[in-house]
């Protein structure tokens, strides 16, 4: 029999009050709603499109600053300079500010005040009250960590290995995507996964940005404010089991591969 | 072939001094040095990992000083192998064919660079299942595939038994029997001494001594090189007459007859101090009185320091050592033959 010394009984038990702490609410909501109640909600055009909404805005968003979030994060990786304290500070901004303050920012800037609204208004697109906004919003909470992760996973790549590309005849751009984007595609991957997250939850920089069309958090407040607590509740449910289906098999993703080459490692050994 | 003219690198901790060397096509050159030398650092100068702050590189008579590390064409084989850890084998190999060459032709070229060094069963393999060795082939199969103009190797041997040393030693004969240059980098003397055909030896980031393998270590020009050959009996020395020197100005000691009186290096072996606990009677010539400091065990014998007006190192077997039943702390007296010491001149 494993012997158990007081001290670790102890840390034990303020653990598990910490984990009562987070799925006593859930399995509150889960069981005072009834099965039904939820099946109905499934039917329900507003909610169904509001998901998808917030699916795609958060997905589509996490997508397009990708684009410009790895490359930030090799440089940072990869590169030492005069300020670079300064741009990670600013990087990690958006974690720190109230999310309200964060909307009022957006909005400030995607406005049809601002230059960047006029723009866009210019070629027919105003971003308040569009997808687009909402995408916006919700990247600009989200975009820390992505951009992090990814400069962890580049800077875990060790330097030499791109130096011994570069050795055999490869140019910077052929080292980038053939040996740096593939050694940190996991840490690249699991931001990828943390900045969709973030941007599918959401709720105090959008509401400024977009109360209409509804993405999903804003509908549950719409749902608690108008007809009260038991009308909200299925909405969230129903959110928080499509949330976990995605996030279950994006990990799920990214762990098998990582399995798969344990596994080779263990057989040939 | 390749030359460097005047190398500076300069680190806030550590620089690399004005270094000077000339290798020639088809030359096994090793440059011997210990940990923290600068000898890698000279490797990733002639690579383009480093630039230098002054001198220049030249490679076939072209200035490759500040030429990108891709457009050098100079292989660089890493002391810990840099293998790609999410290619295999074979993927490996063929990096630096891809997209230049046909598929066919690519793998006819690395299962030809893999039996070169014989790890064309090995191919299908990740890297996180290779051994050391296995491994080290994986980048010199890599490497080699290129046709570099030189091959650097920094420190081949540091991660292999004494089997694997021996295969990678010949292996690497046999590729500079085909005419590959080879610039190897090591702390290890007796590693140096097998392969070199010219050697330069490395002390904080300076040059001390190059040449033949032979001459150098038979004529060293510092203690630090002589210690490389394991020679502990090493001094500076002043010639006071034909047959007589003297060390640290007034210790004199006798040596065989010298055309000229100079200054220079006096060496000895350790085998050739001779110790005993009583005086030894006679006209005996270097005779020193002294403590003994250390004994060190290996499995030829021991070897023992002894503190004296200088500071000498003698050999002795193991049942010599039980006869004389000698210890730390005993005095005893310690004599060179004039006929077995060295008189090395300054020149």
């Amino acid at each position: 029999m494993v012997r158990t010394d007081s001290f670790s009984l102890v840390l034990s038990l303020l653990g598990a009050i910490i984990l009562l702490f987070i799925i006593a609410p859930l399995a509150g909501l889960l069981l005072d709603t009834p099965l039904a109640k939820i099946f109905e909600t499934t039917q329900d055009e507003q909610v169904v499109n509001s998901i998808w909404l917030t699916l795609s805005a958060s997905f589509g968003g996490t997508l397009f600053c990708a684009v410009f979030a790895i490359p930030l994060a090799y440089v940072l990786a990869r590169n030492e300079f005069t300020g670079k304290r300064f741009v990670l500070g600013i990087i990690d901004l958006p974690i720190v500010i109230p999310h309200s303050a964060a909307g009022i920012a957006v909005l400030g800037f995607i406005s049809r005040d601002s230059v960047f609204g006029q723009m866009a208004s210019n070629i027919g697109l105003d971003f308040v009250g569009h997808p687009f906004g909402i995408s916006m919003a919700m990247a600009f909470v989200s975009i820390p960590f992505l951009i992090n992760a990814a400069r962890d996973g580049f800077s875990s790549i060790p330097i030499r290995l791109e130096q011994a590309a570069k050795n055999l005849g490869a140019n910077s751009v052929r080292v980038f995507f053939t040996i740096s984007l593939p050694l940190a595609w996991r840490y690249i991957l699991s931001g990828f996964i943390m900045m969709f997250a973030r941007g599918l939850s959401e709720f105090g920089a959008v509401v400024i940005v977009a109360y209409h069309p509804m993405i999903t958090p804003v509908l549950i407040y719409e749902r608690y404010t108008s007809f009260g607590l038991k009308y909200a509740r299925p909405v969230a449910i129903l959110f928080i089991l499509v949330c976990l289906v995605f996030f279950i098999a994006l990990r799920f993703l990214v762990q098998n591969k990582s399995r798969q080459n344990q596994k080779k490692y263990l057989i040939k050994k | 072939m390749l030359e460097l003219r005047n190398i500076s690198l300069l680190f806030p901790e550590f620089s690399l001094k004005d270094v000077n060397l000339s290798i020639h096509e088809g030359e096994y050159y090793v440059i011997l040095g210990l940990s923290g030398a600068g000898k890698s650092l000279l490797l990733e100068c002639i690579a383009g990992m480093q630039q230098p702050n002054t001198g220049q590189v030249f490679l076939d008579g072209e200035d490759i000083t500040r030429k990108k590390i891709q457009d050098r064409n100079v292989g660089y084989v890493f002391q810990n192998h840099a293998v790609f850890p999410h290619l295999n084998v074979f993927n490996n190999i063929a990096y630096s064919l891809r997209h230049k060459f046909p598929k066919e032709i690519i793998r006819q070229k690395v299962i030809k660079a893999a039996e070169l060094v014989s790890i064309d069963h090995l191919l299908d393999r990740q890297p996180n299942t290779l051994s050391g060795g296995e491994s080290q082939r994986v980048a010199l199969a890599r490497t080699l595939i290129r046709d570099p103009k030189c091959l650097l190797l920094d420190e081949p041997f540091s991660s292999l038994d004494v089997q694997l040393r021996d295969d990678l030693r010949a292996l690497l004969r046999k590729l500079n029997r085909m005419g590959r240059t080879i610039i190897h980098v090591t702390h290890d003397y007796e590693e140096a001494i097998s392969l070199a055909q010219k050697i330069a030896v490395f002390q904080d980031g300076k040059l001390i001594q190059q040449g033949d393998p032979f001459e150098v270590f038979a004529n060293p020009v510092s203690e630090f090189v002589a210690r490389f050959r394991g020679i502990r009996n090493f001094f500076k020395s002043k010639m006071i007459s034909h047959n007589q020197t003297i060390i640290k100005n007034v210790i004199p000691l006798d040596i065989p007859i010298q055309e000229k009186i100079s200054e220079g290096f006096i060496m000895f072996n350790s085998t050739d101090v001779k110790i005993s606990k009583e005086k030894p009677t006679g006209k005996i010539s270097n005779l020193f009185k002294g403590q003994i400091t250390d004994i060190i065990p290996n499995f030829k014998g021991n070897e023992i320091s002894i503190a004296s007006e200088i500071n000498l190192t003698s050999f002795i077997d193991h049942p010599e050592l039980k006869i004389l039943q000698l210890k730390i702390g005993d005095e005893v007296w310690a004599s060179i033959n004039p006929e077995r010491i060295k008189f090395l001149p300054i020149i």
